[in-house]
């Protein structure tokens, strides 16, 4: 007999950070060991279960940045520290690291997109020697809804950094933004013809964010001359129940959650929903 | 081997097999139909064999007695998770061949994609004995030859009425009882070999080509998305988590599995606003591809077993038949 994979463990709320008005990063007492880009089905019993992706991990923790938007995350941003969630995974595929090794590695991250790349971002911010270069260009809607401010500041010590937001809130203030970071308006994909690329066969992309904005920001790397090989995004989708079972994440015959979320844009530009 | 039974006996051995299992077979469920005073053939459990409709389909399938439309996985309370307990009894149903077929469609998914098994369903199918019911004839909408699931080979028994006896070809016997309380007799099965209807499956299909077929178009402006095809479909299978709290305690409640259909609003969505398919010739579109592409190049067969119940239930009388032989017709320029 199999091993019961629906029913979740319990993990301790160690700490909480908020990001924006909605957004908070939990941190987790976990002693899973996830691959940068896998998500966890995190559930509230009574309230229900979602699937959320993990944007950090280290020894005996996990942190995952949670927008209140659902039912579920309504309830979870009720929780404090000394609070318990209730987790089953990691799911899925990750981002392959290791491809990414002495490449020119560029990272287009847009709103909650972010998340999920955060750790491999940490990854090689820890391991800059890993990378011939490295560029972070983020998107958010205003300068209130930029995530990670802190580590954007401390990523702009070793990478560069680009952050633009599509508008100012009425304050027209962008000072809230890291300011060691490249900080602009407009859309990420405006930022992508001024990257600078010395060597285009070094170049591998990464870019996460709403589907229209994956799907502008990889043409735009493509016009640039890269190979569709060289870029990986990764998916969002209703995953009821992480396992390849329930159907929601179906697209033709792949299953995100079993070969996703993360896909290699070769893959990922042939499904259709 | 094979067993003949009087009525008496089949009603015999039926009693004796209840006692480790649950008889479950399409029966007549009284003023249950769609319109007033009229019923329904649908699946129950049965006591005796003349409980058992042979001559008609039923309308909903029978996936839903080892597959249950709700399904709970577990109790929590303060102290943590307990997990729903199983019947001891077994499970025996009596269903068509194409039927059994798409048991195997649901096998598929539900055990083999992915990292493991799915915990539930195994539970369930490891005790599920099936007995084929021999088709005389073919129903209307019925299109298995087509899909060339009209015969099986994977039952306990099969069984079927003639002349007043049942017939039936043991190939397991469950706990001997069929030898004890039937006649030695040669039997074999009876398999319909050809259907009112025939379909021609399209192969090679090129994806972008069949999204851009206006048929979507037209399909989405009769289909009212209301799932009736997915519900009463033998190998549709997917279903979402959900939550219940018990109103005395909030602490205390379930959380259980139910089906879901990629046709119904909402199965896509999700939280923050973001969904995918929103009209209903793309869902339509999404269904039929799942139905005769994705699942055979994941799997290796076709998900559709050719039952033809999605188009008995259409309220709009959309025929999946009629589609996808249009589809084959309208797409045989842009095959790859």
């Amino acid at each position: 007999m199999v091993k019961n994979s629906y029913i979740p463990f319990k993990a301790k709320i160690l700490a909480k950070y908020q990001q924006t008005e909605l957004d908070w990063t939990y941190r987790l007492e976990c002693q899973i060991q996830p691959i940068a880009g896998q998500f966890m089905e995190v559930s509230l019993p009574g309230v229900g279960e979602c699937p959320i992706s993990i944007s950090d991990f280290g020894d005996g923790y996990i942190e995952m940045t949670i927008r209140r938007v659902g039912q579920v995350t309504g309830g979870i941003d009720k929780l404090v520290p000394g609070d318990y969630l209730f987790l089953r995974g990691p799911y899925g595929k990750g981002f392959p690291l290791e491809s990414f090794y002495n490449k020119h590695l560029i990272i287009a991250a847009g709103g909650t997109g972010l998340a999920p790349v955060k750790s491999v971002i940490n990854y090689f911010y820890a391991r800059p020697e890993l990378l011939q270069r490295c560029d972070i260009l983020t998107g958010f809607k205003t300068p209130n809804d930029v995530l990670f401010k802190h580590d954007l500041d401390k990523w702009a010590q070793t990478f560069r950094v680009e952050v633009t937001v599509d508008k100012l809130d009425e304050s027209g203030n962008l000072e809230v933004i890291a300011n060691s970071c490249s900080r602009r308006t407009g859309l990420i994909t405006a930022l992508i013809p001024d990257v600078e690329i010395p060597s285009l066969e070094d170049v591998r992309v990464i870019i996460v964010g709403p589907p229209v904005m994956m799907k502008f920001t990889a043409q735009e790397f493509l016009c640039r001359g890269l190979a569709k090989e060289n870029i990986w995004v990764s998916f969002e989708r209703k995953m009821s129940c992480g396992l390849g079972k329930c159907g929601h994440c179906k697209i033709d015959e792949t299953y995100v959650c079993l070969e996703g979320p993360v896909f290699n844009f070769a893959q990922a530009q042939t499904l259709l929903d | 081997m094979g067993y003949r039974f009087t009525a008496a006996a089949f009603n015999q051995l039926l009693e004796s097999l209840r006692e480790k299992y649950r008889v479950y077979a399409p029966t007549l469920l009284k003023g249950k139909g769609k319109f007033s005073d009229t019923d329904l053939v649908g699946y129950a459990e049965i006591s005796k064999i003349e409980d058992v409709v042979f001559n008609q389909k039923s309308y909903f399938s029978p996936k839903e007695t080892f597959y249950p439309v709700t399904q709970r996985l577990f109790y929590f309370n303060e102290n943590g998770f307990s997990e729903a307990v199983v019947d001891e009894k077994g499970m025996i149903v009596f269903l068509r061949a194409c039927d059994i077929q798409a048991v195997e469609r649901l096998d598929k998914i539900m055990l083999e994609n992915g990292l493991s098994a799915d915990y539930y369903y195994e539970r369930l199918r490891n005790k599920l004995k099936l007995i084929v019911m021999d088709c005389q004839e073919s129903f209307d909408s019925c299109f298995c030859v087509s899909m060339g699931t009209n015969k099986t080979e994977n039952y306990s028994a099969s069984v079927r009425l003639e002349n007043g006896v049942y017939l039936s070809d043991v190939q397991e016997d469950i706990e001997g009882l069929f030898a004890f309380h039937g006649e030695t007799i040669e039997v074999s099965p009876k398999f319909v070999e050809s259907n009112k209807q025939s379909v021609k499956v399209p192969e090679n299909l090129v994806l972008e080509s069949v999204a851009a077929n206006p048929i979507w178009e037209e399909y989405g402006s009769r289909c009212i998305a209301c799932g009736r095809c997915t519900v009463v479909c033998p190998s549709c299978s997917c279903y979402t988590m959900q939550d219940i709290f018990y109103d005395d305690n909030p602490k205390c409640g379930e959380r259980r599995r139910v089906w879901a259909s990629c046709q119904i609003d909402g199965f896509t969505d999700m939280a923050g606003g973001h969904s995918f398919r929103r009209n209903n010739g793309e869902r339509m579109r999404f269904k039929v591809m799942h139905k005769i592409k994705d699942f055979k190049q994941r799997f290796g067969v076709h998900m559709c077993v050719g039952c033809g119940r999605c188009d008995n239930a259409c309220p709009e009388y959309i025929s999946l038949a009629h589609c996808i032989d249009r589809l084959g017709k309208e797409e045989a320029g842009n095959r790859g």
